[in-house]
């Protein structure tokens, strides 16, 4: 994991102190709230529906079992005893006061964390592959580059007020964990034949009202070259972006308005304009960071687990749990552990501190001291061996933490929505909610087979509806809330948009109609065929027949 | 509305010239830029000082003939929301220009830093803040990760520190 430095803390606990002073100089009225407000969103600090609400970055989603107990320690004492995790990798905190704030930052501060650029109209915290560093087909961990681009984009004076938000995602690995085609620009790693790395550029892919995916704008870039090529890449976005329409501001319109060909050309033009010197000390921090993302010291195991084995033959719900929840490691005798946030009827990504600070100790104690949060909301022990996941699971159930279900329908994405969002137009947790007690048995699950249901409690897609297999976006009607359902997307390697069935439907018409969907896939798949291949294969034609012929 | 150089403030001395106005003589002028391509052969002999000031949704590169002959380029933030001049900036200076470079339009003390690393220096600033505020809004941050940026006095570049032996990106000094 990567360490903080003396460089790294100074510049913390600097930006910890221009933050209290900002925020001293807000609370005597020295600044308005309007001068305020862009300054408190580059740490992080929204003012919502009920409170303050505070974003913290967890850098490419990794967490030290340390970082996590502060970040419970911070959830009992300045929050409800609770924090959210998101879908870009971070936690939210949903009832803060402002005169805390400094506080909890100088807390995070003493575990190398903070909020800096979790919102604002700049780089905002770098999203990779949560299993970087143990899936089995990764080509290499995506984290030290992350961790280069984290730090050149922290306080970058030139991008620091860009037309809009910014969103890296990078993966290291051919299958898309990251939804880099999702995302302003998303890096993904090849090797050329020489052994050489480089990363595929893709720009202008994202979510929001205006779903695009990203289009590749080098194949190939050179390692040593990704930092002035970044740069190139914002100062052209920064010039030319759209400032007139906040709707249309962000890198994914300018590409559309531009086309592909004219913005590859611009952005080659700034580059050959400006040819940089040398990027050495570039590659040579490269190099520094990526001795804190050695492998582990794993054990030479064999593949065979015998307690594992046993375990299952006497168990059916850790049978369950571990077919579900588990996945290859890249060395053989570990596994990957996906705690699932979501219990039946619970809030997607909500945990408790209790909660944290158990996962804190499994990780301490199973995983390197090592954990992450993914984008769909759950937490990863990244590196277990399989003979020690029964003693997880069963800390795991104690604490209503052992739910089934990745990867399943129940293993649900959902923005705040309305219970917490200013810019709601419907809730969206109480429909996540309804939609996991409908499924709750996971052997029903199972026979739907991998799902990915997503909600956003408005036209922001935060819940990813637009690349959900299932999407559900809540809208306003006269007051009324109801559901648009969108089929087909997917945030993966084969990135697509979903497609709206039809009319929407109130809100407790949703969980049936989601039944009758799936329903409706049962019947039609083909052999061991899954959901969104099934509606590739089909179009939403069948799909519609049924939902709207029982309506 | 005062005029901030060097953490102080001074006298400004320039003197804008609307489009149809003669030039004055010998004075230090500042034009807009469709002024100054037009009027260039005019220009190009003037007596004075001469500088230009462009918005910021013309392309700097449209001065890059002009630069040796330069005294004072101008770029505004009509918002202080709007960063296209730390960009203008950082593209004149890459191409060269060492003048004075002023911002002017909102400036709020906690951008100041920003302004001053992608290379301005210069800034006709409002009177809502004393000259303490400013000096203080300055050296904010003591350190940055990024290559390049011009430094005052006590700055450093995280990744230049850390690997030792490298001369900074670029480095280069402030027009004053
Ligand atoms: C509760 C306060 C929140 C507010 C006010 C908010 C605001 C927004 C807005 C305005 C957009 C649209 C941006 C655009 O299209 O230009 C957006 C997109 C997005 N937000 Fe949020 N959001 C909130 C919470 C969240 C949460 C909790 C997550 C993670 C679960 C999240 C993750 C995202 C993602 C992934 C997108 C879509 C990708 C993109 O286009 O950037 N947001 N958000
Ligand atoms: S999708 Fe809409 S409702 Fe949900 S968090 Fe984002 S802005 Fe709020």
């Amino acid at each position: 994991m990567y360490r903080y430095d003396e460089f790294d803390h100074q510049f913390v606990s600097e930006r910890t102190a221009q933050f209290r002073d900002q925020a001293n100089r807000r609370m005597s009225g020295e600044l308005t709230e309007d001068e305020f407000r862009p300054l408190r969103l580059m740490n992080g600090l929204y003012l919502q529906l009920h409170a303050y609400m505070l974003r913290v970055a967890i850098p490419y989603g990794t967490l030290s079992g340390k970082q996590m107990r502060q970040l419970a320690y911070i959830a009992d004492k300045y929050d409800r005893g609770y924090g959210h995790f998101t879908t870009r990798q971070n936690i939210q905190y949903n009832w803060i006061k402002l005169e805390e704030t400094a506080d909890i930052l100088q807390a995070l501060a003493d575990v190398e964390m903070h909020a800096i650029q979790t919102s604002g109209n700049c780089i905002r915290n770098v999203t990779t592959d949560h299993w970087a560093g143990a899936a089995a087909d990764e080509l290499l961990d995506p984290r030290p580059i992350g961790e280069l681009i984290r730090q050149w984009s922290s306080l970058h004076p030139e991008f620091s007020f860009l037309p809009r938000k910014f969103k890296f995602a990078i993966t290291g690995a051919p299958h898309d964990r990251a939804a880099v085609k999702v995302h302003d620009i998303g890096l993904r790693a090849h090797k050329n034949d020489k052994g050489e790395t480089g990363w595929e550029v893709m720009v202008g892919g994202g979510q929001g009202r205006t779903p695009m995916i990203a289009v590749t704008v080098r194949e190939f870039l050179p390692e040593k070259e990704v930092i002035p090529y970044m740069e190139a890449i914002m100062r052209v976005y920064n010039l030319f972006g759209r400032r007139d329409n906040k709707y249309k501001a962000r890198i994914k319109i300018l590409m559309h308005e531009l086309g592909a060909e004219k913005f590859k050309a611009e952005v080659e033009a700034e580059y050959a304009r400006h040819p940089v010197q040398t990027t050495e000390v570039e590659q040579r921090e490269l190099t520094r960071i990526e001795k804190y993302f050695a492998q582990p010291s794993f054990e030479k195991m064999s593949r065979f687990a015998p307690h594992f084995e046993n375990a299952k033959r006497e168990n059916v719900d850790f049978t369950r749990w571990a077919k579900n929840n588990l996945a290859t490691h890249q060395v053989d005798g570990y596994t990957i552990v996906n705690i699932s946030l979501k219990p039946e009827g619970g809030i997607p990504g909500d945990a408790s501190g209790e909660q944290m600070r158990v996962m804190a100790t499994l990780a301490e104690r199973y995983s390197f001291d090592e954990m992450r949060v993914s984008h769909a909301q759950n937490i990863v022990l990244p590196h277990v061996k399989l003979e020690d996941t029964f003693a997880i699971w069963q800390v795991l159930k104690a604490n209503d933490l052992a739910a089934a279900n990745y990867g399943l329908i129940g293993d649900i994405i959902a923005c705040p929505g309305l219970d917490y969002c200013a810019l709601a137009t419907a809730r969206s947790i109480p429909i996540a909610q309804a939609i996991s007690r409908k499924f709750a048995d996971v052997k029903k699950q199972e026979e739907y087979g991998p799902v990915k249901l997503n909600i956003s409690g408005c036209i922001n897609a935060c819940g990813h509806h637009h690349v959900g297999h299932i999407g559900i976006l809540g809208l306003d009607k006269k007051g009324e809330e109801f559901y648009q359902i969108t089929l087909g997307g997917s945030s993966s390697e084969n990135a697509s948009i979903g497609t709206i069935l039809g009319p929407g439907f109130a809100a407790h018409e949703v969980p049936d109609a989601i039944e009758t969907i799936l329903n409706t896939y049962v019947k039609l798949r083909e052999p061991g065929e899954e959901f969104l291949g099934a509606y590739r294969r089909l179009g939403p034609k069948p799909f519609k027949e049924a939902l709207y012929a029982t309506a | 509305m005062p005029l901030l150089k060097n953490n102080q403030f001074v006298n400004d001395e320039w003197t804008r010239v609307a489009d149809a106005d003669a030039l004055p003589e010998g004075a230090k002028i500042i034009v807009n830029s469709a002024r100054l391509i037009q009027d260039w052969d005019l220009l190009a002999k003037y007596t004075g000082l001469l500088g230009v000031s462009i918005a910021n949704n013309e392309r700097a590169e449209i001065l890059t003939p002009y630069l040796s002959q330069l005294s004072l380029i101008v770029l505004n933030f009509p918002a202080y929301t709007d960063g296209r001049a730390y960009s203008q900036a950082k593209d004149l200076r890459l191409d060269g220009y060492r003048g004075e470079l002023r911002a002017e339009g909102n400036l709020l003390l906690d951008q100041f830093q920003f302004m001053h690393q992608v290379g301005f220096d210069s800034f006709a600033v409002n009177e809502r803040f004393a000259l303490q505020q400013w000096q203080a809004a300055s050296k904010q941050m003591s350190l940055a990760y990024q290559r390049g940026l011009f430094r005052i006095s006590g700055e450093r570049e995280v990744w230049s520190q850390r690997h030792q032996g490298f001369a900074p990106w670029e480095e280069q000094p402030h027009a004053g």
